[in-house]
């Protein structure tokens, strides 16, 4: 176990908590903002990715993609929450839990309707291929640094945002007395709808990002939002700074985990049961983690306590 | 149209016992095989509706109890098929292929599976309800396709439909006649509880947990109980499931059931006995129907479900009876 393998991994717990960030910013907004469950945030991951991997190999550009991921998130987010979220804010959560489950189905096979079943590719651009060479001589692949940096810029970004302009303070009055803030006459419907198109551009940025080093597919937003749900829910529902360490704590967790308790397990165990329990109890890490912080705080670690 | 509740109720009931005959008659066995999985998905949405819609828990992860009563006759059907021995440290056995044997496992490993699970999840309400019940499902779900001795992500193939003493199980009609009468005896299990003390206290939880608790009863303990009793009897349909398809996997754990499970009861009617039954009924025909029309009959599924929820409260039942019902 050489200190390079550590940093490599970590490296990439990173790489996974940021975006999975990306996931979680939104749907904690969302929550906190307008009290919405919102299942078919993978669905708006799913519409990221394949506009990229649609327009990437139509023009070339991958620069382009991500054009397309932000604008095809941000325009499907615009129009499910005028159609349908926007009925659902006063309802209760069992409603809010299915309508945006049958969102799920109609994207989902919405999607496998119009691209087919077979998975879509996104080549990572030349410019961002292969290895860079980081100090202390561990090489690094160049695009999983920059999804890093990508996603620590839309942390600060979004800080910003939220502490910074007016946009800002009226989401945060927003989350505190939406009533009092439409009397001062802020257009509050206009107000959400926005929240909810920035929620699921970000969905769909990460959705493009992550889709050059995994495949394109149906189905491939749904285990990326459970983790987010698992990232918000340590986090704290509503809070944004929750969300972050969240998501570091769950990308870590799950990528060291992987790596590292077998070699564990192997300390006391036969090497061929070590590999197999250590890799079975690594699965369930993060829920294992969100189970403790739980016990400890019922509303995640920066939560409103109730 | 408004019909009294009760003459639907037994209307359905006939209606699904009369299918399958009439199925037998003109022989089309496939028919029965149909009829035998909308009875078994009702008896786990009648589990789930026990928390969901008389306590207004909101569990989206039910799966974790079907998928347990699945791998429970799994475990146990493989051991007695491979004639190998299950050592649990404390116990030994050589699997068994005896239903009643089967169900009771199930049920036990369900229930205290639904103890420990509630203990942590009941901690919390609302979203944090929701969101971890999911999480507990996906957990479940990971660790069966990580579970590389009981076949990881290719699951368990039983060859031989498990015994019941006295009937030949092989033969569709019979074991959906035990699959029916065991639906039935939850149902009247579960209208007796209705109107029980606890049944009463779970109702009146779900309005004022605060009320509740100053009438000087445990909310904890009643819904604990509740979740432990619909975590046992979702249990025992994913045993019968299991047994109707020969085959467990690490799908009866996914996600999307749960999902399924909530969808059944909504369709039929929150919080109404038979609410569940009709759902599923429903969701089965439409499955079979839709499906063969259309590969992608999920998307018509996604918007008769819209449909339901912003303009339908209350289901079919709710449509019929001209009542509501239940609001969770």
């Amino acid at each position: 176990m050489s200190a390079i393998l550590i940093i490599e991994q970590v490296l990439n717990g990173l790489q996974f908590g940021v975006m999975l960030f990306l996931m979680a910013a939104g749907l904690t907004l969302i929550f906190g903002v307008m009290g919405l469950i919102n299942l078919a945030h993978g669905s708006l991951y799913m519409v990221g990715a394949f506009a990229a991997a649609a327009v990437a190999g139509a023009t070339g550009s991958f620069l382009l993609g991500l054009v397309a991921a932000l604008a095809a998130a941000a325009l499907a987010g615009t129009l499910i929450e005028v159609v349908v979220i926007r009925r659902l804010y006063a309802a209760p959560h069992l409603d809010q839990v299915l309508a945006t489950f049958a969102l799920i189905l109609v994207f989902s096979e919405g999607t496998r309707w119009i691209f087919g079943s077979f998975p879509l590719f996104l080549e990572i651009p030349d410019a961002l291929s292969g290895p860079v060479t980081l100090p202390g001589g561990i090489e690094y692949p160049l695009y999983r640094l920059t999804l890093i940096g990508i996603g620590l810029a839309i942390a600060v970004g979004l800080w910003a945002l939220i502490e910074r302009t007016r946009i800002g303070i009226q989401i945060r009055a927003g989350e505190n007395d939406r009533e009092m803030i439409a009397a001062l006459g802020v257009d509050i419907s206009r107000l959400y709808t926005l929240i909810f198109a920035l929620g699921a551009a970000l969905a769909g940025l990460a959705g493009a990002l992550v889709g050059a080093i995994q495949s394109v597919q149906v189905g491939m937003g749904e285990p990326v939002l459970i983790l987010a749900f698992v990232v918000i829910v340590i986090g704290g529902i509503g809070s944004i700074r929750g969300a972050f360490i969240g998501a570091l704590l769950v990308g870590l967790t799950d990528t060291l985990g992987g790596v590292f308790l077998p070699e564990v397990f192997k300390l006391f165990m036969e090497p061929g049961a070590a590999q197999k329990s250590g890799a079975a109890i690594a699965s369930m890490g993060i829920y294992i983690l969100m189970g403790c912080v739980l016990v400890w705080r019922p509303t995640g670690l920066f939560g409103a306590r109730p | 149209m408004r019909i009294a509740e009760h003459w639907i109720n037994g209307a359905v009931l006939i209606g699904i016992a009369a299918l399958p005959l009439w199925a037998l008659f003109i022989d089309e066995p496939f028919t029965i095989t149909l009829v035998t999985r909308a009875v078994i998905l009702a008896l786990a949405a009648v589990g789930l509706n026990i928390v969901l819609g008389f306590g207004g828990l909101v569990s989206f992860g039910h799966a974790v109890f079907f998928g347990l009563g699945g791998y429970a006759m799994g475990i146990l059907a493989y051991h007695a098929q491979t004639y190998t021995v299950l050592d649990l440290g404390f116990f030994t056995t050589e699997g068994t292929k005896s239903m009643p044997i089967i169900w009771l496992v199930a049920m036990g490993i369900s229930a205290i599976a639904a103890f420990f699970i509630g203990l942590l999840c009941l901690r919390t309400s609302g979203v944090y309800f929701i969101m971890i019940t999911l999480a507990f499902g996906q957990m479940f779900y990971y660790f069966a396709i990580s579970w590389a001795q009981y076949g990881g992500e290719d699951g368990l193939s039983i060859y031989v439909r498990n015994g019941f003493p006295g009937l030949n199980t092989l033969v569709p009609i019979q074991f959906f006649g035990i699959c029916f009468a065991l639906l039935c005896l939850v149902l009247i299990l579960k209208a007796r509880l209705q109107r029980a003390p606890f049944g009463l206290a779970l109702n009146a939880l779900r309005q004022s947990e605060a009320r509740v608790a100053t009438m000087g009863l445990n909310p904890m303990r009643i819904k604990l109980l509740a979740f432990v009793l619909s975590g046992a009897i979702t249990g025992l349909a994913g045993a019968l499931f299991a047994d109707l398809n020969r085959f467990v996997s690490p799908a009866m754990f996914s996600w999307q059931f749960s999902g399924e499970l909530i969808v059944l009861i909504i369709i039929g009617g929150v919080g109404r006995l038979m609410g569940p039954v009709i759902g599923a009924c429903v969701f089965v025909a439409l499955e079979h129907f839709l499906g063969g029309l259309t590969d992608f009959w999920h998307v018509y599924l996604g918007l008769i479900l819209l449909g339901i929820v912003l303009f339908g409260r209350g289901g079919l039942l709710g449509l019929l009876t001209g009542k509501e019902g239940a609001h969770v």
